[in-house]
């Protein structure tokens, strides 16, 4: 196995072998089979060289960079890092030494040298309020620069939560108008990658999934791989004897939150969480947030931050009930109005009635 | 609305308006039938070992002697289906969050593989119930829309809990929302349907108890 990607792993002290195995705990984790492991690892090594890599674009819009510093800093300079050397990277905005006309430049390039092929990606959420003002780049809005450059893209995937639902500028009462990348484009398949931030792997999975077969991966209704978003956090968690056990950390800091007992009653929401972390982990698999103490917040689901408050368990009510006050004192004066009523027809009945005498069964 | 709304629906104004139908219905009927009253009973009372509201009330819980035999599945399926409810309702770790953050008092849960079990003996015995309802003639020519809708939303409860646990037919989200609607749909008729007997029933038996105990009748 030869190729410019081989190259530029041994160049970082990344032995063939290695890379091989890589690409088939790859292949294992979006339960591909074990030949496909095989394939990947030939396809991204057969990539040709740098002036023909698949070119792909990253649009930031109303984004926190979150998504970027996952993808970047915490596998840098690990393998999944290194797979972006597969690709050619043309425009993104916080890697690119280019800025200003120049970065603009860059991506016109792009897009007319890879017209209809390039991969676009997407980070941040799109704004509609006040004709899209609220995040413009390069005087545009963003709405005006994704429908431009969704144009000519063979697919695009929508990375975090903001991309992929809105996220967090769309909670309520979501001032900006904000929408997710599928609300706006209709005609171009859209693999949504969400998270806040996205586990690292799953993008480059998806992306291995790209280069390797040419088409995205099978997709769940809310468009996510089904490979890394096809079970829960809760069905996945290692702490989950626990919770069949009825073990609960009741606090942050007591007995049972020291002896790593289950998250659920501190709000946790893996029970209704698809997502990859228990398995996957964060940090290279040093930890994830349950192992590390906290419940899960759900940021891979539609509307997570709407969702009743992060330290609320599932089965609490979401907000205080409002009406139970006022629903016992119009049940009671109910109560009291239909007993005048009884109470009506009864002396009514009383008063109606007519004594018998023996006369009057003898007519 | 995606399932992750519905499910906050349910948690939240669902949850509201369900709870406010129940109290002003619970309320409203309790009301409606102790304030009935009834006429005073002027005659002298007949005083007999074992005939008073409290007796009743405690002997109308054990099958009346022969009964059982006679009629097996009315009285083990009535006392397996409900304790099984019980179970569920009072003992899973969830479910006493709930009532925690309700009314601040809780208690210890029975294990989740329990709780299971005890779920699916409550709907086995429930469906036999329903069976020897369909199959006598008897209990099938008594039975009107009341018990046959009554069963219905007292058994879906159960059903779309066990099936969100097991994760079976619909995501576990999506049916986890289905779940806590149709136990608000079962607070909802609770206080105007044959339901009502969960707060009648005792109050019920004392007065039949009181009442024949005062003629000298145990009943």
């Amino acid at each position: 196995m030869k190729g410019p990607l081989i190259e530029t792993l041994a160049r970082h002290g990344v032995t063939r072998r290695t890379f091989v195995k890589y690409c088939a705990t790859l292949a294992s984790m979006m339960a591909l089979p074990p030949a496909a492991g095989r394939a990947m690892a030939e396809a991204m090594a057969a990539a040709p060289a740098a002036s023909k890599r698949p070119s792909v674009i990253w649009l930031p819009f109303q984004e926190c960079t979150g998504c970027t510093e996952s993808i970047t800093r915490s596998h840098s300079p690990t393998l999944e890092g290194l797979i972006f050397d597969v690709i050619s990277l043309d425009y993104q905005e916080t890697l690119m030494a280019a800025a200003g006309h120049q970065a603009e430049e860059a991506l016109h390039a792009a897009m007319a040298a890879n017209d209809g092929k390039y991969l676009l990606i997407v980070d941040g959420s799109i704004p509609l309020g006040l004709d899209g003002a609220y995040s413009c780049i390069a005087g545009k809005s963003n709405l005006e620069t994704l429908k431009e450059v969704a144009k000519g893209a063979a697919a695009i995937v929508a990375m975090g939560s903001c991309a992929a639902y809105g996220g967090l500028p769309k909670a309520n009462p979501n001032p900006t108008g904000a929408v997710s990348v599928a609300d706006i484009i209709k005609d171009k398949p859209i693999i949504n990658i969400p998270g806040c931030p996205p586990i690292p792997a799953v993008i480059t999975g998806v992306l291995a999934h790209y280069l390797t077969f040419g088409s995205l991966p099978e997709l769940d209704k809310h468009s996510r791989p089904k490979a890394f978003y096809g079970e829960t956090i809760h069905d996945r968690c290692y702490r989950r004897p626990f919770y069949d056990q009825g073990k609960f950390a009741k606090t942050f800091d007591d007995e049972g939150a020291r002896k790593g007992w289950c998250l659920f009653e501190l709000g946790c929401k893996g029970p209704v969480t698809y997502n990859a972390c228990a398995t996957v982990k964060w940090n290279g698999g040093v930890s994830w947030p349950v192992e590390s103490g906290h419940g899960c917040l759900g940021c891979s689901e539609p509307d997570f931050w709407d969702a009743g408050g992060f330290y609320k368990a599932l089965s609490m009510p979401a907000d205080p009930l409002k009406l139970a006050a006022k629903a016992a004192v119009v049940g009671a004066a109910a109560g009291v109005a239909v007993s005048f009523v009884n109470r009506g027809k009864k002396s009514a009945a009383k008063s109606a009635h007519e004594k018998t005498t023996l006369a009057d069964l003898e007519k | 609305m995606n399932e992750m709304q519905f499910l906050t629906w349910v948690r939240g104004d669902g949850l509201d308006y369900a709870v406010g139908i129940f109290l002003l219905g619970v309320i409203w009927r309790l009301i409606e039938i102790y304030s009935l009253g009834r006429k005073k009973d002027i005659s002298a009372s007949r005083s007999v070992a074992g005939a008073s509201g409290w007796h009743t009330i405690f002997r109308r819980s054990l099958p009346p002697e022969g009964m059982v035999k006679k009629s097996p599945v009315s009285y083990i399926g009535g006392y397996t289906f409900h304790i099984g409810l019980f179970i569920v309702v009072f003992l899973f770790a969830p479910h006493i969050m709930l009532f925690q953050s309700l009314f601040g008092l809780s208690w210890p849960a029975l294990p989740s593989q329990f709780i299971d079990l005890a779920a699916v003996v409550t709907m086995a015995a429930m469906v036999v119930v329903l069976v020897d309802r369909i199959n006598k003639p008897v209990k099938r020519y008594l039975s009107t829309f009341g018990d046959w809708f009554t069963w219905t939303v007292t058994f879906l409860p159960v059903l779309t809990g066990w099936m969100a646990v097991q994760h079976l037919l619909l995501p576990y989200t999506t049916m986890l929302a289905l779940h806590i609607l149709s136990v608000e749909i079962l607070l909802v008729v609770l206080p105007f349907t044959k339901l009502f007997h969960a707060f009648t029933l005792f109050g019920s038996r004392w007065y039949n108890g009181t009442v024949n105990g005062h003629k000298g009748v145990a009943v």
